[in-house]
């Protein structure tokens, strides 16, 4: 018996969301006794990265070294995850949420024949029979469900436990799989990706600008905010629909869902469907020059005033109390 | 060239969400019901493929009857027939068992769905049902064209996007910037009412996950606000306070 946790790495490291997967399943595994923590990781990366899976939680990490797994072809790595799932007898699956785990998630569902759970904010509650707290109406509820099947895939949201970091080294073994061509059948013919900053939907503090910040040429001041606290910089939906951010930045009902511990707003006036996006935050901070903006109701700190004066000021008190 | 677009029958993004009986039902007094946004950028997207490909466009929902109205739409949109599976769509597993019976039948070429449902977010049916199909799933898809059986497509990843290639049969999960929703016309909405809606009973297949009971999250408390001129203070409150710095 064991709990495995489907991984996902970019640029040479395991994805942080993953590793909070990985403490997660090692809290349900104390706390329902399934048996060790095996992480499962696809694609080229090395055994030193792989073995820090171990701070989180891991005993093992078993490494299928196939590069055409690299890429993140969804039936390559769903087929992939299927052999490991049964080669170590698990009886449930973790994974992070994301534009990857998904997609993969929900055809292992079918292939595992398990019940499949996804924005799963809490451990599972087993006083009576097996339910999970998921995260719903994009935030603004929350549905107890229950899981009938043995076999379990928990699709799980951004803090929904605590990253452990005290863990010891895991174990890395390479594994040889035999994947179907057919598996294949989707080729990825080109990446386009930001590299080396803090993606949005994987970032602990986002700074987020809204139209109020009245042109690109401002936002400047929104990066060297974000940079000084070592934050992922978002939008919303206007800013990213007129073209003055990309669209993977644009935070709400239609964008990206965020869960960051401090989420800080300027210039946005707080719209429903932009707090579908946000309110999972553990802490907001809005700061508008207009005192009845909405988003002041969903807000654990504010300041009203204009953003083009505040944000130098902040930028420089973040840095003096360093 | 047969396209389906599977449609889900959602509270408006505006709609307060609340609970009756015992926190164990959705309450939905007051709240107006809309095609899934994202569903809604499926739909245009198979729109124009028709009108560009000479293809026929069927809408499925699974739902009881209340969500016909729905359906309606879409047919005023521009689908030519719609299905509805009679039964409450009891969980992603039961819905895309649901999905995948009709398109057996059918043999669509393509199959567009939301990149997610704005209920209960998912994000799930896509996969299911190209798993149960034997089919390649693509989510969540900003950009799809058609050049004989290749289908080219963009798909949104964290930070950024990559370009996807397949072949036709396929389903996709979609959303912005993929097409321009379409506002349903006069004639639109005079001719949907003629158009074929067919009911049909759902496969007896059992769930997977039952919703035990819904729960809102606690109210925030009010706002601490901080003088504009005491910016300082803010960064007090955020490292000893909150302890977030
Ligand atoms: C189906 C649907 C889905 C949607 N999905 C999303 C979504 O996912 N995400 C999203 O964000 N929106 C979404 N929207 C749009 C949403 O309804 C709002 O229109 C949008 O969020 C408003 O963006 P904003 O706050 O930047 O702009 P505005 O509403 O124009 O607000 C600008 C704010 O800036 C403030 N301001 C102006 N100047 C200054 C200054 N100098 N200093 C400080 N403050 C200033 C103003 O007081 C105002 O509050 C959706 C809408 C629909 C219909
Ligand atoms: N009851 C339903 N009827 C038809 N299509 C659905 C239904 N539920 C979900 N879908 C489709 O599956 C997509 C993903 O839904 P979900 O997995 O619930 O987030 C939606 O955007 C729809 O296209």
């Amino acid at each position: 018996m064991s709990v495995l946790v489907y991984i996902e790495h970019a640029e040479g490291s395991v994805k942080k969301t993953s590793l909070e997967a990985i403490s997660y399943a090692k809290a349900l595994s104390e706390k329902l006794s399934s048996g060790d923590v095996i992480a499962v990781a696809l694609g080229s990366i090395s055994s030193d990265e792989l073995a820090k899976a171990g701070t989180a939680g891991a005993s093992k990490v078993l490494h299928v070294n196939d590069s055409k797994l690299t890429e993140g072809i969804i039936q390559a790595h769903a087929e992939a995850v299927a052999q490991v799932y049964k080669k170590v007898n698990a009886t449930t699956l973790v994974l992070a949420k994301s534009s990857l785990g998904d997609a993969v998630a929900s055809r292992l569902a079918i292939k595992l024949d398990a019940g499949l759970v996804s924005n799963v904010v809490e451990l599972p509650d087993t006083s009576s029979g097996y339910k999970v707290k998921r995260s719903i109406y994009t935030g603004k509820a929350f549905a107890e469900t229950q899981v009938n099947t043995e076999h379990k895939i928990l699709a799980v949201r951004k803090n929904a436990v605590d990253l452990k970091t005290d863990g010891g080294s895991a174990a890395v073994e390479e594994v040889l799989l035999d994947i179907a061509p057919e598996n294949f059948a989707t080729k990825i013919t080109s990446t386009d990706k930001a590299t080396g900053e803090i993606l949005l939907p994987e970032a602990d503090i986002v700074v987020s600008g809204g139209r109020g910040m009245k042109g690109p040429e401002n936002w400047g001041m929104i990066e060297e905010l974000a940079h000084e606290l070592g934050a992922a910089t978002g939008c919303s939906k206007p800013v990213s629909d007129i073209g003055w951010r990309p669209h993977h930045e644009h935070v709400g009902q239609t964008g990206v869902k965020v869960a960051p511990t401090l989420y800080i707003a300027v210039g946005i006036s707080g719209a429903i469907q932009h707090l579908a996006g946000v309110n999972s935050s553990k802490y907001i901070v809005v700061i508008n020059k207009d005192p009845e903006a909405p988003f002041f109701k969903a807000a654990d700190y504010g300041i009203v005033g204009d953003a083009f004066e505040i944000l130098p000021k902040l930028t420089e008190a973040v840095k003096a109390q360093k | 060239m047969k396209i389906l677009v599977c449609i889900t029958h959602v509270p408006d993004t505006t709609s307060k969400i609340q609970f009756t009986d015992n926190n164990t039902k959705f309450d939905k007094n007051g709240v107006q019901f809309i095609i899934g946004p994202y569903d809604d950028y499926a739909l245009a997207r198979a729109v124009e493929l028709k009108e560009q490909l000479g293809a026929s466009l069927t809408v499925l929902n699974v739902g009881e009857a209340e969500t016909e109205p729905t359906l309606r739409k879409a047919l005023a949109i521009g689908a030519d027939d719609a299905i509805r599976v009679n039964s409450f769509p009891k969980d992603s597993l039961f819905v895309a068992k649901q999905i995948a019976a009709i398109a057996r039948q059918n043999n669509y070429d393509l199959i567009l769905m939301g990149r997610e449902s704005i209920d209960f977010n998912g994000g799930m049916v896509h996969g299911m049902v190209g798993e149960l199909l034997g089919l390649p799933s693509v989510s969540p898809v900003m950009k799809l064209e058609i050049e004989g059986e290749k289908v080219k497509m963009a798909r949104e990843i964290e930070g950024g996007k990559e370009d996807v290639e397949a072949t036709l049969p396929l389903i996709a999960g979609c959303q912005e910037p993929i097409a321009e929703w379409k506002i349903p016309n006069m004639r639109g909405i005079m001719s949907a009412r003629t158009k074929p809606l067919v009911v049909v009973e759902p496969t007896s297949d059992n769930v997977a996950t039952d919703v035990f009971s819904f729960v809102l999250p606690p109210a925030k408390g009010a706002v601490k606000l901080v003088d504009k001129d005491n910016v300082g203070e803010l960064v007090r409150l955020l490292k000893n306070e909150a302890k977030v710095l």
